[in-house]
């Protein structure tokens, strides 16, 4: 089996610990990863801003780097997502990318196992409040939406429930959207910032002391509005806690 | 309080409408944004409580979807079906090509009646179509029975909210409008007070109207009839009273017949209110005795919609409010800041196919977050239409020309890792170097109330070039 690290293009700038994490635990598991030099980014950014044409040259070079490979985990709910829903439209080989890229909790939680991810033995004595992307969320299918009427699941916590000590919160509104949206959160600043410190203060009204995420892009805009106020709240992504890093990061 | 929560807005000219100053405007007010916020998502968890107990409501929401496409696949046939059935019946069937002819058609009904004053019931039809302006520039009178629509109408409003078009009224501010107006006590806000206020100073409107005009829930081709749902008894009251009854319709409120029927009533009134079903529902089928009975039906844009590959199964909506209600962006921004009869995410699907140049900043006003698919009762598919939008909006040219640069350098640095690296070295010795307050403003509509990141030392790139230079181990690529 044959694995690629895809890291996010802003994560690779701005938040390395986060794809470091996620590289050790895969390779604590056992696996073989790669992290192919090709291609930067998936394009979302050009395609949710309207700019659909801009952003296929970055799409069709991620269908080129990662064509190759089993498996492509990506660090971010909302880039699989846009991987997975557009990589499609370029043809065979985009297909089949599509087909083989995996958010990377899905990734652990479906290709992986639980069982063996309990073998990372992490522990984190920490009541964390688990904001999972709204693309990772309604769009992969990573947890049941509060809008269904199906029967409750919820992979993220599933594989943080294999956590020594981990205790969760339970915010008022368990999936409300934190706000980030892309070139949403520069073309709407007031009510992305808006919906962003509503987000903070459910956690915090639920006693949070840590929020983990799938989506290192809400948690950069979350972790804005956070120092901005003052609010002390950390915030990483689950492959630092699943790698035992999470308390350094706080 | 401020007044950016009741501001009017022209909904009528053309002036595009720019949703992210309008949004600013309104969270200007902290306080009554949470007050909006909270007053929607109560509707929203009442919408999950009712929903909680229909353990069938996916396989329903299938159905519902279904049925409509079927019926929009091949709505000329259906709408014939229904003119047929419905002048067998003994109704008058006029159809209106746009806004302008169903008020004329519906203003020389009134004239030759010689009627001079029509109660209306909730139609955001003739919101759509700005029947009462065009009345009441003719002399006549108009009175929305609706008590929503009754208190924006006596406020020279415009409804906020497809289902709730006073929504964004506390109940302080109704207290003022019927002190002025109904003669209510000065500083009273007694909800029941205000109600029974309304309810007296209805009764006489009711009782002196010569015409009645309500909106259309559902129209079933096969028996020519329309079902209308309230909660008031507004639009019962209306049409019984009235010698002339017109119920004015959109094309896309076609179902086959009264067996589809239940699927639906199902699913409004719990996708609206959290109501099992709404108080009233009722059935018209044919003129009381001594009433004339008309339905307008009107296109207005919906045949032009339904010919949209990406955007015809908007049409599938039956005005629920449900995406409305959900939106972390429409509690957060208000009704008035889509400028457009209907607000919301589905009236951000709606409006660019009525005027794009317009309303190409309202599919933008999305994080794309996908509650509003989620939680639709017909499935109607608005986040992937939202996105669509976009595209045609920006290929349009329909954008800033700063946007349009950005977007090509950022498109630059998304396919090319040594100017991505190049970027993301300045920024990280940009941040060391300068105060926060310079990085504020230089980070322009980020900075607005974020920080940006703590820069790293080194980017996840260079890091796996030195670990593979330093023989890592899996240094086999």
């Amino acid at each position: 089996m044959s694995i690629a690290l895809f890291v996010p293009c802003y994560v690779d700038q701005l938040y390395p610990h986060v794809a470091i994490a996620a590289l050790h635990v895969l390779e604590q598991l056992g696996e073989i990863v790669h992290v192919p030099a090709g291609a930067v980014c998936c394009g979302q950014p050009s395609c949710s801003a309207g700019f659909e044409r801009m952003g296929e040259p970055a799409l069709n070079s991620f269908a080129r780097t990662f064509s190759a490979y089993d498996h492509t985990v990506v660090v971010s709910g909302s880039c699989a997502l846009h991987v997975r829903t557009h990589a499609p439209h370029l043809g065979a080989e985009g297909r089949q990318v599509a087909e083989r890229t995996a958010e990377f909790c899905s990734f652990l939680h479906d290709v992986v196992g639980l069982d063996r991810v309990a073998t990372l033995n992490a522990t984190l004595n920490r009541r964390v409040g688990i904001h999972i992307g709204c693309h990772g969320l309604r769009g992969l299918g990573l947890a049941s939406p509060s809008e269904r009427q199906i029967d409750p699941f919820n992979k993220v916590r599933a594989l943080l429930e294999t956590v020594r000590g981990m205790r969760f919160a339970a915010p008022t509104r368990p999936d409300e959207c934190c706000g980030f949206g892309g070139s949403f959160a520069v073309a709407e600043p007031a009510v992305s910032a808006k919906m962003g410190r509503d987000r903070l203060r459910d956690y915090s009204n639920a006693d949070a002391e840590l929020i983990v995420t799938t989506d290192v892009s809400c948690l950069m805009h979350l972790q804005g509005i956070a120092r901005r106020d003052s609010v002390s709240l950390p915030m990483v992504h689950v492959a630092q806690v699943l790698a035992g890093c999470a308390e350094s990061a706080t | 309080m401020t007044t950016a929560g009741r501001r009017v807005l022209p909904v009528l000219d053309d002036t595009p409408v720019d949703h992210a100053a309008a949004a600013a405007a309104f969270n200007a007010d902290e306080a009554r944004v949470d007050w909006h916020d909270t007053a929607l998502w109560f509707m929203r968890e009442k919408r999950d409580h009712a929903v909680d107990l229909v353990a069938e409501w996916e396989d329903l929401r299938e159905l519902a979807s279904r049925i409509k496409e079927h019926t929009l696949s091949r709505l000329d046939d259906y709408l014939v079906e229904f003119e047929t059935a419905a002048t067998a019946n003994g109704v008058h069937v006029h159809w209106a090509r746009d806004a302008e002819e169903h008020n004329r058609i519906v203003h020389r009904i009134l004239e030759e009646r010689s009627v001079r004053f029509l109660v209306k019931s909730k139609s955001m039809l003739t919101e759509e179509c700005g029947l009462n302006a065009y009345l009441e520039q003719r002399g006549l009178d108009v009175v929305d029975t609706d008590l929503g629509e009754r208190i924006v109408q006596l406020r020279h409003e415009h409804p906020s909210h497809i289902v709730m078009p006073a929504s964004h009224l506390t109940k302080e501010e109704i207290g003022e409008t019927f002190a002025e107006h109904l003669g209510t006590p000065v500083g009273g806000s007694d909800p029941d007070m205000l109600t029974a206020a309304a309810r007296v100073h209805l009764r006489e409107k009711f009782l002196a109207a010569h015409a009645a005009l309500t909106g259309v829930n559902f129209a079933l081709a096969e028996t020519g009839g329309v079902v209308v749902c309230t909660n008031e008894g507004n639009a019962d009251l209306g049409m019984a009273l009235a010698p002339v009854h017109i119920a004015s319709m959109g094309i896309e409120k076609l179902i086959p017949g009264v067996v589809e029927l239940p699927v639906f009533l199902r699913m409004l009134a719990r996708s609206a209110t959290g109501q099992r079903v709404t108080v009233y529902t009722s059935h018209i089928h044919r003129p009381l005795p001594g009433q004339e009975l008309h339905f307008v039906i009107v296109d207005n844009g919906r045949s032009a919609q339904l010919a949209r590959p990406d955007f015809w199964r908007s049409l599938k909506c039956i005005r629920c409010g449900a995406c409305i209600n959900t939106c972390p962006v429409y509690r957060r921004s208000g009704g008035y800041s889509y400028s457009a009869t209907i607000p919301g995410p589905i009236g951000s699907i709606l409006s660019p196919g009525i005027d794009l140049a317009k309303y190409s900043t309202l599919p933008f006003a999305s994080t794309l977050c996908g509650s509003c698919t989620a939680v639709c009762p017909v499935k109607i598919d608005l986040d992937t239409q939202l996105y669509r939008w976009r595209q045609i909006a920006m290929d349009a040219g329909l954008s800033s020309r700063q946007k349009r640069v950005g977007a090509r350098v950022g498109a630059l640095f998304l396919t090319s890792r040594p100017a991505l690296m190049f970027a993301g070295r300045v920024l990280r010795m940009m941040q060391r170097l300068l105060p926060r307050a310079a990085m504020r403003r230089l980070s322009g509509a980020w900075g607005q109330d974020r920080d940006l990141p703590v820069p790293p030392r080194e980017s996840f790139s260079a890091w796996y070039q030195s670990r593979r230079h330093s023989g890592g181990p899996h240094d086999r690529a």
